[in-house]
C-alpha cells in the first residue's frame, strides 16, 4: 500500500524560472521510514511543501494517502502531521499550551493520543510550563515532534528536523523516530546528513532538484560501481595532493580519518610506492565498504 | 577615514538597491507637499449658509447682495422656523445661519441701528470662529457703507450665538478627532502585525496544514484588540469629561456602540492589510503611513473637508475616520440619537462587511 | 612551535550562570584546531572571547600575541571570522563584497585590486564577479566567504560551523581551502557538527557544560576513550551533559 505517490513533480521559482524540483517521481510505502537525503538547495523543502499542499506544483502530480495534493488539499491538511524547517512553534506559549493548542486545532485532545507522544513528552514534561522560546534546540525539536503527532497523523512529514543540532541530540531523535514507526505511522524525513540515511528503510538521494537514486540504503551501497579503498598516512593534506598526481587515480577525497579513493587499475604496491615517493610514511591501504556519502559523491559526478 | 568611505559606499548600495523604500522616501514628500500645499487649508471658501430673511426689504437685499458677492459664502435663502434651523444644524447641512429680523429696514431708518442674528455651529469651533468673523466683516462693511452716506453712524449689531459649544472650546473638536485617530492606529496596526508575524515566524505554515479555518484565526486575533480598544475609549472619555470638562450631551451607550462599530471597521482594515503583506515591517509601514496620514488629513478634524477640492472631498468619503468623527461629534456635542447618525453608521457597516468579505476571499491558503 | 592562542582559566559569567568555565588551551601556528561541543555547551561564548568580541569575567588570554582585555582592537585586525549565519551581503556583488571587507581591514586600493583578481581566479568566479552574491549557489558562497575572511592575511581565522547543509563535494572543496591556508601558516579555529570534519583537525577540544572536557588529537582521543570513531567519543562525553536539555 502506498502512502505517498509522486509523479513528475516539478516546481520553478522566480522570473528566471529556476528549477527547484525537476520532474521528481517516487513512492513511499505505508509504515515506512523514508529519507529524502540531499544538501541545502536540493529541493527537499519545496517537495515537502508541495506534498503538504502549501505550494502548487508547476507540473506533475502527487497523492498523499490517496488524496490529490491539488484537488483534495483539505483532506490532506486534516490528516497529515508536519514539522517545517524552523521549529516554528509559538515562542511565547509554554510547552503545555502549545501542545493543547495543536491538539484542539485538529479537533482532538492531548489525552486521546497521549500514548503516541508519551516516550518523547516525558523527556520535556518537567519543563511544561516553560515558554517555547526559552527551550534549547533539542527540546524545541521534541516539542515540535509532539505537536505534529498529537492528532495521530497517518503520514508525518519532517523537514530537516535535525539540522543545526548536535550529534547526540540527532541520534536520540532518530531513535524516537524508529519507535514511532512501530506505531504504524508513515514517516517522511528530509536531512542533509548522509550518515542518517542508513537509519531509514528507504532513501532518495536528491541534488539540484533531481533524484540521483532511490532504494534501500543497502541496495544503494551495493550498486556502487567501483572498488573503494581507504588510505591513511600521517598527513591528510599531503596524502590527498599525492593521490591527485597518481596516474591510476579515478577519484580521491577526504573522508574523516581516511582518504577514500578509487582507481582505474589497482595494485597496493604501486599506490604505496607512489605515496612514499612523495615523502609519505606509515601508509595504510585497505578495501572499504562504501557509505551513502560515497555513493552520493559518485552520483554527483565526481 | 578610508574605512568610513568603504562603509559609506556599502550603505549607498543597500539603499539604492531597495526600490520599495526609495519609492516611499521620495514619493511621500512629493505627495504631501502637493496635498498640503494645494488642497488643505483652514480658510473657508464657499461655506454653505442659510439666510432667513424676515425683512425682505431694500436694506436686507443690499446686505444679501454683499454677502453673495464675497467668495466666502454660498447662500441658501429660505424662510425657516426656529426648529427647522435647529434641524439643519443637527444634520450638519449648514455651518452658519443669518436671521434678519422683519423690521430691519425700518430700524435702520428710524433708529440708525438694527440687530442681526448670527448662529454658528460651534462643534467645530475653528470653523465657527472663521465664519462668524467673515460675516462680521461683511456686516461691518455694509455698516460702513451706510455710514459714509450719512451724518450719524449706523450700527448693525450682530447677535452671535454659538451652537453646541458656546465657549468655543477646542477640546470639542480634538477629542473626537483623537479618538478616531487612536482607535484607527492601534486597531489597524496591531491586527495587521499580529497576523503577519505568524507568517514570518512560520507558525502560519503549520496552521495552514491543519483543519483550521481562516475566519477563526482572523476573528480570534481581532477580539482581544476589540476589548482593549473599548477600554481605551472609556479612558479617553473619562479623561475628557473629568479633566478637560468635555460634556457628553448624547447617550453614552450609543457612543460605545458606535465606537464598537468603528473599532470593528478598523480591525477589518488591519486584517485586510495583513492578508496582502508578507512582512511585519511592510505591515507597520502601511498601517502607519497609509492609515495615519489620511485619517489626520481627511477625517475633518484638522482641516475642514468642505474647503478641499472636490477630488479630495470624494476621497475623504472612503476614510472611515471621517464618518466616525461625524458620529462622535453628533452624539457627544450635538446630543443626537441614532436617528441622526444612522446614515453614517450604515456606511461604516458597509465598509466593514465589504473588507471582511474581500479579506476572507483573498486569504492565502498556500504559501505562494 | 609558536602558540598563537594561549588561554589560562578563561571564564565568562552571566550573573550566576557560568557560560564558559576556566578554559585553558593553546593553539599553535598553522594548526587546524577543532572546537566541538553540543549546543549550549559554551562554544559560542568561548569563541566570542577569543575574537575579542566579549570581555572575559576572569582568566587570561593572548590572541596572536595581543592581550584579550586591553588590546581587542589589535586582535580584531589580526584575525578573520566567518559564520554560517552571516558572511556576505546578498545585495552586493562578489567584487563589491571583496572590496568592502578588504577595505574594512585596511587593505589599500592597490592591494585590493591584486587580491580580488587572485581570489576570483582561484575560485573560478570570473563570470560571476559582477553578479549579486544572492545569485550564487550556497557552496560557492561558502568558499567566497572563507576567502574574504582571510583576504587580509590574518594570523588566525575563526570559522563558526562553516559547512552546515552544504553538499559533500563542496564541503571537501571548502576543506581544501582550509588545508591550503593552514599550509601557508594560517591557524584555523573551526567549530563543526560534522564528526568526519573533526578528523581533519590536528587537535580537537570538546566542551561540555561550559568546560573543556577533552583536548587532544583525534587519534589519541579515540584511543583514550576506546572509541572507533569521533562520533562515539562525542557521544560518550556529551551524553551526560546537563546543559542544553
Amino acid at each position: 500500500m502506498e502512502a505517498v505517490v509522486i509523479s513528475n513533480l516539478t516546481k520553478t521559482y522566480g522570473e528566471e524560472q529556476i528549477v527547484a524540483v525537476d520532474h521528481v517521481s517516487f513512492t513511499v510505502n505505508k509504515g515506512e521510514l523514508f529519507g529524502l537525503i540531499g544538501p541545502d538547495g536540493a529541493g527537499k523543502t519545496s517537495i515537502f511543501r508541495m506534498l503538504t499542499t502549501l505550494l502548487l506544483p508547476d507540473a506533475g502530480m502527487a497523492t498523499v494517502d490517496g488524496f490529490d495534493i491539488v484537488k483534495d488539499y483539505r483532506q490532506i491538511r486534516n490528516t497529515v502531521g508536519y514539522m517545517p524547517g524552523k521549529f516554528s512553534l509559538y515562542q511565547d506559549l509554554s510547552i503545555e499550551e502549545n501542545l493543547n493548542f495543536f491538539a484542539t486545532v485538529f479537533g482532538t485532545t492531548v489525552e486521546e493520543n497521549y500514548h503516541l507522544i508519551k516516550d518523547i513528552y516525558v523527556q520535556i514534561e518537567k519543563f511544561k510550563t516553560r515558554r517555547a522560546g526559552k527551550l534549547s534546540g533539542g527540546m524545541k525539536q521534541k516539542l515540535a515532534l509532539c505537536c505534529a503527532l498529537i492528532h495521530k497523523p497517518t503520514v508525518l512529514f519532517l523537514d530537516e528536523p535535525t539540522t543545526g543540532v548536535d550529534p547526540v541530540s540527532r541520534k536520540e531523535f532518530w531513535e524516537m523516530l524508529k519507535r514511532l514507526k512501530e506505531q504504524g505511522i508513515t514517516i517522511v524525513v528530509s536531512t542533509p546528513y548522509m550518515d542518517e540515511a542508513t537509519l531509514c528503510d528507504r532513501i532518495a538521494l536528491i541534488q539540484n532538484g533531481k533524484i540521483l537514486s532511490i532504494d534501500t540504503p543497502g541496495s544503494i551501497v551495493a550498486k556502487y560501481p567501483d572498488d573503494l579503498y581507504e588510505l591513511k598516512t600521517e598527513n591528510m593534506y599531503k596524502l590527498l595532493k599525492s593521490l591527485e598526481s597518481y596516474g591510476q587515480i579515478k577519484s580521491s577525497y577526504a573522508f574523516g580519518e581516511f582518504a577514500h579513493a578509487t582507481f582505474k587499475t589497482h595494485s597496493d604496491e604501486n599506490v604505496k610506492k607512489h605515496l612514499s615517493d612523495s615523502g609519505l610514511k606509515n601508509i595504510i591501504i585497505k578495501k572499504a565498504t562504501p557509505t551513502i556519502e560515497d555513493c552520493f559523491i559518485k552520483l554527483m559526478g565526481h | 577615514m578610508k574605512q568610513f568611505i568603504t562603509f559609506l559606499k556599502k550603505e549607498f548600495a543597500h539603499v539604492l538597491r531597495d526600490r520599495k523604500t526609495l519609492l516611499i522616501l521620495f514619493g511621500m514628500p512629493i505627495a504631501q507637499i502637493l496635498i498640503f500645499g494645494f488642497a488643505l487649508t483652514n480658510e473657508v471658501k464657499n461655506a454653505s449658509i442659510v439666510v432667513v430673511d424676515y425683512a425682505k426689504d431694500e436694506s436686507s437685499q443690499k446686505l444679501l447682495a454683499k454677502i453673495e458677492a464675497s467668495q466666502y459664502f454660498e447662500i441658501e435663502k429660505a424662510v425657516l422656523s426656529a426648529s427647522q434651523i435647529e434641524k439643519a444644524f443637527q444634520e450638519g447641512v449648514i455651518k452658519l445661519a443669518l436671521v434678519i429680523p422683519s423690521n430691519f429696514d425700518s430700524d435702520l431708518a428710524h433708529q440708525k441701528h438694527a440687530q442681526i442674528q448670527v448662529i454658528a455651529d460651534a462643534s467645530d469651533p475653528n470653523t465657527a470662529n472663521t465664519l462668524t468673523n467673515y460675516i462680521s466683516e461683511v456686516i461691518q462693511d455694509y455698516q460702513q457703507e451706510l455710514t459714509n452716506n450719512a451724518s450719524i453712524p449706523y450700527r448693525i449689531i450682530p447677535e452671535t450665538r454659538m451652537l453646541y459649544n458656546p465657549q468655543l472650546k477646542g477640546v470639542y473638536n480634538f477629542v473626537p478627532g483623537v479618538m478616531a485617530l487612536v482607535l484607527m492606529l492601534v486597531c489597524v496596526m496591531m491586527t495587521a502585525v499580529s497576523i503577519v508575524r505568524e507568517k514570518e515566524m512560520g507558525t502560519m505554515e503549520i496552521l495552514l496544514v491543519s483543519p483550521f479555518k481562516p475566519l477563526m484565526v482572523v476573528v480570534s486575533k481581532a477580539i482581544p484588540y476589540l476589548l482593549l480598544s473599548l477600554i481605551n475609549v472609556a479612558i479617553i472619555l473619562i479623561l475628557s469629561v473629568f479633566i478637560l470638562d468635555l460634556p457628553i450631551h448624547g447617550s453614552i451607550l450609543l457612543l460605545f456602540a458606535e465606537s464598537t462599530l468603528f473599532i470593528i471597521t478598523c480591525l477589518t482594515i488591519g486584517i485586510f492589510i495583513s492578508v496582502k503583506t508578507a512582512s511585519q515591517q511592510v505591515a507597520m509601514l502601511i498601517s502607519l503611513m497609509g492609515m495615519m496620514l489620511p485619517t489626520i488629513l481627511f477625517s475633518g478634524f484638522m482641516f475642514p473637508i468642505e474647503n478641499m477640492p472636490v477630488a479630495l472631498q470624494v476621497i475623504s468619503n472612503i476614510v472611515p475616520a471621517k464618518w466616525f468623527y461625524i458620529i462622535v461629534k453628533s452624539i457627544m456635542i450635538k446630543g443626537l440619537g441614532f436617528s441622526g447618525i444612522w446614515k453614517e453608521s450604515l456606511i461604516l457597516t458597509g465598509m466593514t462587511i465589504f473588507l471582511l468579505i474581500v479579506s476572507l476571499k483573498t486569504f492565502k491558503i498556500r504559501l505562494a | 612551535m609558536d602558540a598563537v592562542i594561549q588561554t589560562e582559566k578563561l571564564t565568562k559569567r552571566f550573573g550566576d550562570f557560568i557560560a564558559a568555565n576556566e578554559i585553558t588551551l593553546e593553539v599553535y601556528k598553522g594548526e587546524i584546531f577543532g572546537f566541538l561541543g553540543a549546543n549550549g555547551a559554551g562554544k559560542t561564548t568561548a569563541m566570542r572571547m577569543l575574537c575579542g568580541l566579549s570581555t572575559p569575567s576572569s582568566g587570561k588570554a593572548t590572541i596572536a600575541g595581543f592581550d584579550v582585555y586591553r588590546q581587542t582592537e589589535k586582535i580584531k585586525k589580526n584575525i578573520g571570522y566567518m559564520s554560517q549565519k552571516f558572511s556576505l551581503y546578498d545585495d552586493l556583488t562578489v567584487l563589491e563584497n571583496i572590496y568592502f571587507f578588504g577595505g574594512i581591514y585596511g587593505l589599500s586600493d592597490a592591494q585590493l585590486k591584486e587580491k580580488s583578481g587572485e581570489l576570483v581566479k582561484r575560485l573560478g568566479l570570473e563570470r560571476e564577479a559582477t553578479k549579486l552574491v544572492s545569485s550564487l549557489p550556497l557552496g560557492w558562497k561558502q568558499k567566497l566567504s572563507f576567502s574574504v575572511a582571510v583576504l587580509h592575511d590574518p594570523k588566525i581565522v575563526f570559522l563558526d560551523e562553516p559547512t552546515g547543509g552544504v553538499d559533500p563535494v563542496t564541503r571537501r572543496q571548502f576543506w581544501d581551502l582550509i588545508y591550503e591556508a593552514a599550509d601557508r601558516g594560517l591557524t584555523v579555529f573551526v567549530t563543526t557538527h560534522y564528526m568526519d570534519e573533526a578528523e581533519y583537525c590536528n587537535r580537537i577540544s570538546l566542551m561540555v557544560d561550559g568546560k573543556v572536557e577533552a583536548l587532544d588529537s583525534p587519534a589519541n582521543l579515540k584511543k583514550n576513550f576506546g572509541a572507533a570513531s569521533m562520533d562515539e567519543v562525542f557521544y560518550q562525553l556529551a551524553r551526560g551533559a546537563k546543559r542544553g536539555d
